[in-house]
């Protein structure tokens, strides 16, 4: 097993594994308080299109993935801020558009048979240094916006009519919180891949949300069992020869069903 | 300390308000004092909370006028009116203790670059104690009793040290017992500064308003000072629905 750890690739995953967990510790922490589950998901299947972009114009899929999920997401809080009736029908609108954007982009392409089962299920063990470059430089920047904006950020997800009144701008940080979400989106797909994103960003999420009395520590409690499932789940996929993402969410998935026994049980 | 002189400190002149072409508000005029308890009181769907939204600058201003302090309102304005707002039962699994929900009221010169101030911090749980919350501080807000979270929002409301307190039905989730000390800090608080309360509860008018509102569309003020005289000829037997007709009559 030890030997496995010798080989770049292996300290490329696990490099990139925690960092997506930490990441996804605090930006899941976020769209979990601010009921946004479902506008990330949104986020992460639109997030599709910019793949087909990509490979169809021929630039960076990163770059595509990037430039079209951070546009969604700007759709997404440009509907949300000005129309509160029909949220949910939106959402579902730009998750489905972005997808079939996607799909016939790639049909279109000639020639190109891309690897879909990559990007729908994560392909960690191709993680490379500028992979790790983004994702480091993303988590410096996250670090950064938590440290000097945590209390806008805190008086807007707990009460945004509240915060409005004592002069935050609500919604400047509404659409930041949905733009790093976006990022997020784009890194835990190279991770997991874009069907189990939800899960990483929510069942560390949970576990942390009954375990922290501040936000703060649900952050951080949420970044580290995440990196602990994905570092188990790396295990799994390189013992048995499965697939990662899949082994992350079910070790993730098998966590949460002993926390949630245990906490009955108490 | 309390002024024997009494400053105006809300006034609201033919004031309207309309969401889409229907009339909520209409022709609202009220003055409120520096030493007031008023009750404003009216039906579901009278205007009550849209009126609120109004002083607070959260509605825009569409016919008549706004002044605090005879200054023109409509603009956000915590440092002179504290806010408790009506549902405190929202995302209760919010994972918020009860002192950063207190910090939440600091405006934003009080607050330091990041993080939280030595000053913040005391002059919160100085706030928390004068709720009676201090021991609470560091408990999740969710794992209070709703007249306890009902007590940490008046403390957050206090903190840009307002003039005015500004309560929208502060009791409508709380049991009997919750209800009166929320209703004793009120009185407490009055001492110092001019409490607003919106409330469904007449009992509330009669034992702690010194003035109270009517709206139902239309605005009805009464200083109950008069009213009280009369009721207590009357014996001790008060029927509420006379009552309500009554505060609901239109003097002008």
């Amino acid at each position: 097993m030890l030997e496995a750890l010798s080989y770049e690739f292996i300290q490329n995953a696990i490099i990139a594994g925690i960092l997506v967990s930490l990441i996804s510790g605090i930006i899941g922490s976020l769209i979990v308080v601010n009921r946004m589950v479902f506008l990330a998901g949104g986020i992460a299947h639109a997030a599709y299109g910019g793949i087909g972009i990509a490979i169809f114009s021929g630039f960076s899929i990163f770059l595509g993935t990037t430039l079209f999920a951070v546009a969604a997401a700007l759709i997404m809080a440009f509907v949300t801020l000005k129309q509160r009736e029909n949220i949910d029908t939106f959402i579902g609108l730009i998750w489905a558009v972005g997808m079939a954007i996607g799909i016939i982009l790639v049909d279109l392409t000639p020639g190109y048979n891309v690897d879909l089962m990559s990007y729908l299920f994560g392909s960690i063990l191709a993680v490379n240094r500028e992979d790790l470059y983004f994702m480091g430089s993303l988590f410096v920047l996250i670090l950064f916006v938590m440290t000097f904006w945590y209390r806008d950020i805190l008086a807007v997800s707990y009460d945004s009519e509240y915060a409005s009144l004592s002069g935050i701008n609500v919604k400047f940080f509404y659409t930041l919180i949905l733009i790093l979400s976006a990022l997020t989106v784009v890194i835990a797909i190279k991770v997991v891949g874009l069907i189990l994103v939800i899960a990483l960003l929510t069942i560390p999420i949970y576990i942390a949300q009954n375990l922290s009395s501040s936000l703060y520590s649900m952050m951080l409690i949420s970044g580290i069992t995440a990196s602990l499932f994905t570092i188990m789940g790396l295990w799994l996929s390189y013992s048995f020869d499965l697939t990662s993402g899949a082994c992350i969410i079910l070790v993730a998935a098998l966590w949460l069903m002993i926390f949630m026994i245990v906490q009955k049980i108490k | 300390m309390q002024t024997k002189f009494s400053v105006r400190v809300l006034e609201i002149t033919n004031l309207s308000f309309a969401y889409d072409k229907e009339y909520v508000l209409e022709n609202i005029n009220l003055s409120v004092d520096n030493q007031d308890f008023l009750v404003l009181i009216g039906p579901n769907g009278g205007g009550k909370s849209t009126l609120v939204k109004l002083i607070l600058g959260l509605n825009p201003i569409q016919k008549g006028s706004i002044k605090i302090f005879d200054k023109p309102s409509g603009r956000k304005n915590l440092s002179l009116i504290g806010y408790v707002p009506q549902n405190t039962n929202i995302n209760t699994n919010f994972p918020i203790k009860a002192i950063e929900v207190v910090m939440m009221g600091h405006t934003s010169h009080q607050r330091a670059l990041f993080g939280y101030k030595k000053e913040e911090v005391a002059h919160a749980m100085y706030l928390l104690k004068q709720v009676g919350m201090e021991e609470f501080a560091q408990k999740k807000i969710g794992s209070l009793s709703g007249g306890q979270r009902q007590r940490v929002m008046i403390a957050r409301a206090l903190c840009a040290n307002p003039k005015v307190l500004l309560l929208d039905e502060p009791t409508s989730s709380i049991d009997a017992d919750g209800q009166k000390q929320i209703y004793e800090l009120l009185r407490e608080l009055n001492k110092k500064i001019t409490v607003i309360v919106v409330s469904h509860d007449l009992s509330v008018v009669l034992e702690y308003a010194t003035k109270v509102a009517h709206i139902n569309k239309k605005l009805a003020f009464h200083d109950l000072s008069s009213i009280k005289k009369e009721l207590d000829i009357q014996g001790n037997h008060i029927c509420e629905v006379e009552l309500l007709q009554m505060l609901g009559k239109c003097k002008c």
